[in-house]
């Protein structure tokens, strides 16, 4: 399972051109309301996009229709580095913890367990999950954690613990939401420094949901900022030098339009 | 197969309590129903279903007042298809609509029970009705003790196949949906459950206080386990103790047993309550 999705030609180049995930034309109403329009992206694997936008700019509604919780039109694509594979891609989901009950008596062990087999975690365990979840937690250094009752760890931890659990099966895609608040500076720094050495690792494609500009800055490859339609999409140097970033932000303005805009194919032309 | 039960009491209890038949009856039936409580009791909490559940018993309320206009079926036929249509009607239109369900629950609850007294009250025969309000455990009959049986199988069955998947969704129902689950089929299977065994024992325990059952064990678990195996131990536990201390305290006070019953169980909860931080750090 782990090696599913690992690239394994010599050709970097090649597998970039390859190996990707394609959102076109999402399209999301709710009633009479048109939350996003005719929204284009183009993932490649081992790479990091992140969606930035004002609050409403219906990043978590994207969120939700990759996902395939609300209603949309469009499609979602994914394309395996050999074309051997092509199709809906098997998603990984890293929801913000704070919508979390913590107050359940679950430890992290029955979280695992609950997810991934359909032996009923109430009535028995199994070292061989056991064993697999401390090996699906070492990959977050979180091994530590197994019996650790969810309402006990701190932000940082469960998010980890998250993230591990959207690895387990390796996706095609992965999702991260992250929280407006809860997780201190050094916790945030490892974990996307743990992002970054998986993504490496497996060669995942990620889209993170991101409050959190300077972390933008220094992990994303690819910044898309969002409000309704793509509004601009490039690097990170590109779009935080973008005049409308600058304006939804409430940075300092220096009239320029640096990075693209992706509007109706022509990012894909591009490409 | 009850006679051997009855045998069996005889010979391990030599108590005057235990020498009734219809306390031996009352005591098997406890047995089954308590550890039914304090499985489902622990996804009633954990869910935030209390309310939910509360409205339930108003939906097997209503069901019998059908079961005895409709007549033909025998009464426990109408309160058992009425509480499940009941249960699935609410999961899915708090699945479909926007509105707090906390509101749609009330407005169903409110409508039952109000359709259930006007058709007990017509006629103005409402008292042959007014046992339904408090229960009583001691006039079960054998062959209800044979259905409770089979409910009892059927729930513990339905609990292996649909808990871990009712868990996720308790804890997150977007990552629920994220690994496959299907959310609103697991929660009707789960409310239909629940539906059942409330219409199954709502003529014992009673309108009043059938939710307390829903309750107290799992909220008293909660406050001193930290796992899911601990959390429905203590829940089975705690339920199984109420029952039967319940039942044997409601004999010699010569009180009305469901609401004993309650009162060892909420008694549980708040010891437990007290204990709580030398159990959960």
């Amino acid at each position: 399972m782990t090696n599913k999705n690992k690239h394994n030609c010599e050709n970097e180049n090649a597998c970039q051109r390859l190996c990707c995930t394609k959102i076109e034309n999402f399209s999301v109403s709710v009633g009479k309301t048109q939350i996003l329009k005719d929204v284009n992206i183009h993932i490649h694997c081992g790479e990091l996009t992140a969606l930035i936008g004002a609050n409403g700019a219906g990043k978590s509604t994207l969120l939700k229709a990759i996902l395939g919780e609300i209603a949309h039109t469009g499609s979602l694509k994914y394309f395996d580095a050999k074309g051997a594979r092509s199709g809906h891609p098997c998603i990984g989901y890293v929801p913000q913890y704070l919508n979390f009950d913590l107050s359940t008596p679950t430890s992290v062990l029955d979280l695992f367990m609950a997810s991934l087999t359909n032996l009923p975690c109430w009535l028995m365990s199994s070292q061989t999950i056991r064993t697999r979840v401390t090996q699906s937690l070492e990959k977050v250094k979180a091994q530590h954690l197994i019996d650790r009752r969810l309402g006990a760890l701190s932000g940082g931890e469960l998010q980890r613990i998250l993230l591990a659990l959207a690895l387990d099966p390796i996706p095609d895609l992965l999702l991260l939401d992250e929280p407006v608040s809860g997780i201190d500076q050094s916790g945030l720094e490892l974990f996307y420094d743990i992002v970054s050495e998986l993504r490496e690792k497996f060669d995942l494609s990620i889209i993170l949901v991101s409050h959190d500009l300077a972390l933008v800055e220094k992990y994303a490859d690819r910044v898309v900022l969002l409000n309704g339609q793509v509004i601009c999409t490039g690097t990170p140097e590109q779009v935080f030098a973008d005049e409308r970033t600058r304006k939804t932000f409430g940075m300092p303005l220096n009239k320029q339009t640096a990075c693209s805009q992706m509007a109706s194919g022509e990012e894909r032309l591009e490409l | 197969m009850l006679d051997s039960w009855y045998g069996l009491v005889s010979m391990l209890l030599p108590f005057q309590w235990a020498d009734h038949t219809f306390m031996k009856n009352a005591l098997l039936a406890v047995l089954l129903a308590t550890p039914l409580f304090g499985i489902l009791s622990t996804m009633v909490v954990s869910s935030r279903m209390a309310f939910f559940s509360d409205s339930l018993g108003h939906g097997a309320f209503t069901g019998i007042a059908i079961g005895m206009l409709v007549g033909g079926l025998s009464p426990l036929w109408g309160i058992l298809l009425f509480s499940v249509a009941f249960a699935v009607l609410i999961t899915l239109i708090k699945h479909k609509s926007k509105t707090a369900p906390d509101t749609i629950i009330g407005v169903f609850a409110s409508t039952a029970v109000a359709l259930g007294l006007v058709i007990m009250s017509s006629g103005g025969g409402f008292n042959k009705f007014s046992s339904y309000l408090i229960g009583d455990l001691l006039s079960i009959a054998p062959l209800e003790i044979i259905m409770l049986l089979n409910v009892f199988i059927g729930v513990i069955l339905l609990w292996l196949l649909i808990f871990n998947k009712l868990l996720i969704i308790s804890i997150n129902p977007a990552l629920a949906a994220s690994r496959g689950i299907n959310t609103l089929l697991i929660e009707i299977l789960f409310s239909s459950a629940l539906a059942i065994v409330v219409a199954m024992t709502i003529q014992w325990v009673g309108l009043l206080i059938i939710n307390s059952l829903l309750v107290l064990p799992a909220a008293a678990a909660r406050n001193i386990t930290g796992n899911v195996r601990q959390y429905h131990c203590a829940s089975v536990c705690f339920a199984v103790f109420s029952g039967i201390t319940g039942l044997i305290l409601s004999y010699y006070l010569n009180t009305a047993t469901g609401p004993t019953i309650v009162l060892v169980a909420s008694l549980l909860f708040f010891v437990t309550f007290s204990l709580r931080s030398r159990f959960i750090r």
